[in-house]
């Protein structure tokens, strides 16, 4: 039988690394590839619903039918429904853009579905439910202590889009 | 300040770095005191995390001294000592309310990476890439903690820093492992893996009234190669 020798167990380490940092890099590769292309949102032929559960009364989220600033900002751009949330969970705030033919006359609007305004639909919905439960918008830190490196660009790319994209 | 950063795999030094500032009502900075090193911090360094940008603080279990606080910190005044959690989360959303705190819907400011990779984004981490919200860590003079009512407590004078450190991440994990597995006096526990979460687990299980504890963990030679198991008994 072959004895196994301290050659052989820094291969199997270094094999294990390099699995791990392969599994890695797969990993960004599908969180870069899928918010680049829109995925949660590619194919759709029509605005959808798009929803957030929040731990508060219908009352708390819209007090008086009055939409939190960040979807207000939207106005007459998006349907706003709430409902009792399964579980007894709070409120599910649903929004969904109009279709391109409440938009406008057609050739004078951008598409409503287009992934920039899905983006922003979706950072305003994220905002309104921490504006109700916490009372405040979650900012990143700043000023950042990062470089700006050739390596670093695709991330930065997500991190950009990282409000607006998702699976809501 | 100075702080030690993430400049790529394997490869860390220390740089100084702009001070960190108050960015929401509810945020304070802390002057740290005292940090220290988590086993995960080794998966940013070896490149498994690949959300990690140069230039990014490590570090997520800190105890320190409060020196500003914004508006709407209730709980907390400059001059206090404070231990804070290695997770960021707001309190009130629902996962935090039912005690799940990592995975806090509103401490994590870019949720769709995780999203897109595992369906759900966990809360914030500080320290730990920008998949968990690119917060700066510890391991620098000072830290903005988001939420400081929610995440830093009060160390009473009683305890010194050291004591009072690894209530950051390292206890409370330790006594999770032994909670969800039930432990109850007259109990007799073994623990995998002696690291630093493994012999918190094994003191919690005492505390928590275990007639034994048995921890086991491959005994490293000098050389660092694990003893093989030894034949007892003669030889056949």
């Amino acid at each position: 039988m072959k004895k196994p020798t301290a050659g052989g167990a820094v291969s199997t380490v270094v094999s294990l690394g390099t699995e791990a940092l392969g599994a890695a890099v797969s990993a960004a590769r599908r969180a870069g590839e899928a918010i680049r292309s829109g995925a949660s949102h590619a194919g759709e032929t029509e605005p959808r619903w798009h929803v957030m559960t929040v731990c508060a009364s219908a009352e708390e989220v819209a007090p008086g039918g009055k939409l939190p600033e960040p979807l207000a900002r939207l106005g007459d751009a998006i349907d706003t429904r709430l409902r009792p949330a399964s579980g007894e969970r709070g409120t599910e705030l649903a929004c969904r853009l109009h279709d391109k033919e409440d938009a406008g006359p057609p050739g004078t609007a951008e598409p409503v579905t287009a992934d920039a305004t899905v983006q922003e639909l979706r950072t305003a919905l994220r905002q309104a439910k921490a504006l109700v439960e916490t009372g405040e918008i979650l900012l990143p830190d700043r000023p950042s202590t990062n470089r700006p490196t050739v390596t670093g660009r695709p991330l930065d790319k997500l991190i950009e889009k990282a409000q607006g994209e998702g699976r809501l | 300040m100075k702080a030690l950063t993430w400049q790529g795999t394997n490869d860390l030094s220390v740089e100084q770095t702009p001070d960190p500032a108050i960015r929401n009502e509810q945020d304070a900075i802390v002057k740290v005191s005292q940090t220290v090193t988590c086993g995960s911090d080794l998966h940013l360094l070896g490149g498994y995390i690949p959300f990690m940008r140069a230039g990014d603080v490590l570090g997520h279990e800190f105890v320190g001294e409060v020196v500003e606080t914004g508006p709407r910190v209730e709980r907390h005044k400059a001059g206090d000592r404070v231990v804070v959690c290695s997770f960021i989360s707001c309190g009130r959303c629902w996962y935090c309310k039912q005690g799940l705190f990592s995975l806090c819907d509103n401490g994590n400011t870019n949720p769709g990476i995780t999203e897109h990779l595992w369906g759900s984004a966990p809360g914030g981490c500080y320290g730990y890439s920008h998949a968990l919200g690119g917060f700066a860590g510890s391991h620098a003079e000072y830290i903005r903690v988001p939420f400081a009512d929610q995440g830093a407590f009060p160390v009473p004078d009683a305890l010194d820093d050291t004591t009072a450190l690894f209530a950051s991440d390292s206890a409370p994990t330790g006594w999770m492992g032994a909670d969800l597995g039930g432990v109850k006096p007259g109990d007799v526990v073994a623990v995998w893996g002696c690291g630093a979460v493994g012999q918190m687990a094994a003191r919690a299980a005492l505390l928590l009234g275990a007639d034994r504890v048995i921890a086991i963990d491959p005994f490293r030679r000098p050389t660092g190669r694990p003893t093989r198991p030894r034949r007892r008994g003669p030889a056949g």
